[in-house]
């Protein structure tokens, strides 16, 4: 493999919380600090000229719809969009069908992404066989084949008793768990924020205590029995709110949130928006403020997508009977680059929230970080470029995004995989 | 010279360091008994046991059986499933009716635990607790301290492993207790879900990996593993624990060559344990189920022959 320079980048460091113009020096798939003698060796130069540099960004959240619906999306089609979006390495829910609770979807899906050799993938299998919530998934089993973590999401695993066996059972294999936490039953039939705007629409809404209800019930568990536990998609003032406190008492625990939870509120669902509904949904001014403090203040550890796609026959239709879940790995990081621009992040935080954390969170190896010895996983940003994402832009097979016509700036130029340029968005 | 003189065994803390080393001192004089053209002493004649077993038993009830026969002692056996408890008697009045009938020691296995002592308290006779629900089997700890002394002479600093299902088992919480009073160093192991959450000795610990208690062990204890725990959601399967928590001959060889493996039976043959290792005699299941009888002759023997004030 030809040994790469990357010049004049400034580079973003989450663990150094720096950002250094400097080169990056890449030997073998791994950033090497530069011996003095390699410009007699056979090197290829790029440079990036004054592009920002930061470790490749990891989206710990996305369903691949591959095995079972590749209608909305394949693992190909979905490592294109994450290349699209600036991502080296993805981590894939587990409610495919069949659903990844064993070996031999682990397995399907390693075979794909090596032939593929795009980026790295990495699985979450299920907590419970199939989904069920009723009985856990051999975790030692899909452990060995590659999971990463382990997670239900989409569905609460109702029963406490067996997620509390499965934080203990978990924990026997160092597998983190990720919560999807919710309280199904108040959930019920509801389609959006329960609130004015519901009521305006007079569809059933889901009140905002259904996650808040859950994500306390599941602090209380990481808590009693310990594990390494992970929340998926905070969307609410007070789940941030039970979070820090859990945190603040020593409780060992993180969580993410997704780009929409800080950019839209509920009012998107105003002329019955399917693109717009997702699960937990779409919350609140003074949410997203909350989501945006937190994320500030450290209480949210991880910037994910929770990139789902759906058909467009599935989505066009009523906002009861269209599907939760919108794409986001192509619109993640220009949105939290919005975040930058309000003062609200540095690069460095942006760097620790989409890379350095959640390889921390899911034992990704050396990565999330641009020091000697780090993996070689990279990603190149034009952070002035003003661009429009359009539908033709979007790499996914599904185009449920609430976000398509709108304005950004801040783009992908590149990515780097274990020392393989991809150049993007030229 | 005998110092124990309670009316009843029915947990190891009922026993201190030097009563544990007498009880077995008596075994090993009980053992010669077995061992002889006529396995019989008249020490227990005319003596009355009863052994009231709630929950099926092979090894222990024919132990204790045993042990009485040989004493002289007269012994009585209720299968529970062909008594009036079937028929809606409290465990109480059971007791109170046999009570009538003058026994000298009432030995029983429950599946609840506290039932031994629950009896104890109702009856003015001696207990020994033969097991009780996820609480205590001392004369199991017993006969698991005399097979270990017999091979390596004295407990204390040994390193012992107990590994498998720890918090449902009778066997693991009287042998923690019992090894930790003699001065051994334990160290426990499995998956998570079925590892104690609050253990206050200070010499027990709880290791990172199966590799790390063997590694670790100067005896081996392996625990039964319950198929329904798998429905209670313990474990995900028995495959899963076939997979990841049987003691296997390859797993065996991180061990020093002279460890000591004990299984307080029944075993599930490559669930917990690989067959071969049993096969290739490398186990000393056999002994314990030997000194069992001995040991169950010692309690019983201690107990009815003590000063009754």
């Amino acid at each position: 493999m030809q040994s790469l320079l990357i010049k004049n980048g400034i580079v973003v460091d989450p663990v150094t919380k720096t950002e250094v113009k400097r080169d990056i020096y890449i030997e073998a798939g791994v950033i090497r600090d530069a011996p003095p003698e390699y410009k007699t060796r056979d090197v290829k130069v790029i440079d990036v000229k004054n592009s920002v540099i930061l470790p490749g960004l990891i989206d710990m959240h996305v369903h691949l719809r591959e095995p079972g619906f590749e209608y909305k999306e394949t693992v190909k089609s979905g490592m294109e969009a994450a290349i699209a979006g600036g991502f080296t390495s993805i981590c894939c829910m587990s409610n495919t069908n069949p659903v990844n609770d064993s070996k031999s979807v682990n397995i399907f899906l390693s075979n794909k992404a090596d032939s593929l050799n795009l980026i790295n993938l990495f699985p979450i299998g299920a907590i419970s066989k199939g989904l069920s919530g009723t009985s856990l998934s051999n975790m030692g089993e899909l452990k060995e084949s590659g999971a990463v973590a382990l997670s239900d999401d989409g569905n609460s695993v109702e029963d406490s008793a067996l997620m509390g066996r499965a934080l203990l059972y978990a924990r026997t294999f160092d597998l983190p768990v990720i919560f999807h936490s919710e309280d199904t039953k108040l959930r019920g039939k509801g389609v959006m924020n329960e609130g004015v705007i519901s009521e305006r629409l007079g569809v059933e809404g889901i009140p905002y205590i259904a996650e808040e209800i859950g994500t306390a019930r599941d602090v209380m568990l990481v808590g009693y029995y310990g594990a390494n536990a992970h929340i998926a998609h905070v969307s609410t003032a007070g789940s941030v709110d039970i979070i820090r406190r859990a945190k603040k008492d020593g409780i060992k625990i993180t969580c993410e949130t997704c780009p929409h939870y800080f950019t839209l509120t509920e009012d998107s669902l105003l002329m019955y928006n399917t693109n717009a509904k997702m699960n937990p949904p779409l919350r609140t001014k003074e949410d997203v403020a909350a989501i945006k403090e937190a994320l500030a203040d450290g209480t949210i550890d991880v910037i994910a997508s929770d990139h789902a796609p759906h058909s467009e026959s599935e989505k066009n239709t009523t906002l009861d009977g269209a599907p939760f879940g919108i794409i986001g790995l192509q619109t993640s990081l220009p949105l939290t680059l919005r975040l930058y621009r309000e003062n609200k992040l540095s690069l460095s935080d942006i760097a620790a929230l989409m890379s350095l954390n959640p390889a921390k969170i899911l034992n990704l190896g050396n990565r999330g970080s641009l020091q000697n010895g780090f993996l070689a996983d990279i990603t190149i940003v034009d952070i002035q470029k003003n661009w429009r994402f359009t539908r033709d832009k979007v790499k996914s097979l599904s185009k449920n995004s609430p976000f398509i016509g709108e304005k950004f700036t801040g783009i992908p130029t590149g990515v780097i995989v274990g020392g393989n340029l991809i150049s993007i968005n030229q | 010279m005998m110092s124990f003189n309670k009316k009843d065994f029915i947990s190891i803390n009922d026993l201190t360091a030097s009563d544990i080393h007498h009880f077995i001192e008596i075994a090993k004089e009980f053992k010669k008994v077995s061992l002889k053209g006529i396995k019989k002493v008249p020490t227990l004649r005319g003596k009355t046991a009863i052994n009231l077993f709630y929950e099926p038993s092979t090894r222990t009830r024919l132990s204790f059986e045993i042990a009485q026969k040989r004493l002289s002692a007269d012994s009585l056996n209720i299968a529970v499933s062909q008594s009036s408890v079937i028929k809606g008697e409290s465990l109480r009045d059971t007791i109170l009716n046999l009570e009538s009938m003058n026994p000298d020691v009432f030995v029983v296995r429950h599946g609840e635990s506290g039932a031994a002592y629950f009896v104890s308290e109702v009856t003015k006779a001696s207990v020994i607790n033969a097991g009780d629900g996820t609480n205590e089997h001392p004369t199991q700890c017993l006969l698991d301290i005399m097979t270990v002394m017999e091979e390596k002479g004295d407990i204390k600093s040994l390193k012992v492993s107990i590994i498998g299902d720890i918090c449902h088992s009778r066997v693991a919480r009287s042998d923690i207790y019992g090894f930790a009073k003699l001065g051994a160093e334990i160290c426990l192991y499995g998956p998570h879900s079925l590892l104690p959450k609050l253990i206050e000795l200070k010499n027990v610990r709880i290791a990172e990996s199966m590799e790390e208690a063997l590694r670790y062990a100067d005896v081996i204890i392996m625990l039964r593993i319950q198929k329904e725990r798998a429905s209670y959601h313990f474990i995900p399967s028995i495959e899963e624990y076939r997979n990841f928590f049987q003691l296997t001959p390859s797993l065996l060889s991180l061990s020093a060559k002279d460890v000591k493996i004990l299984h307080p039976g029944p075993v599930n043959r490559d669930v917990e344990i690989a067959g071969s290792i049993i096969d290739d005699n490398k186990t000393h299941i056999f002994k314990q189920v030997e000194n069992g009888v001995a040991i169950r002759m010692a309690c019983l023997y201690i107990l009815l022959s003590r000063q009754k004030n």
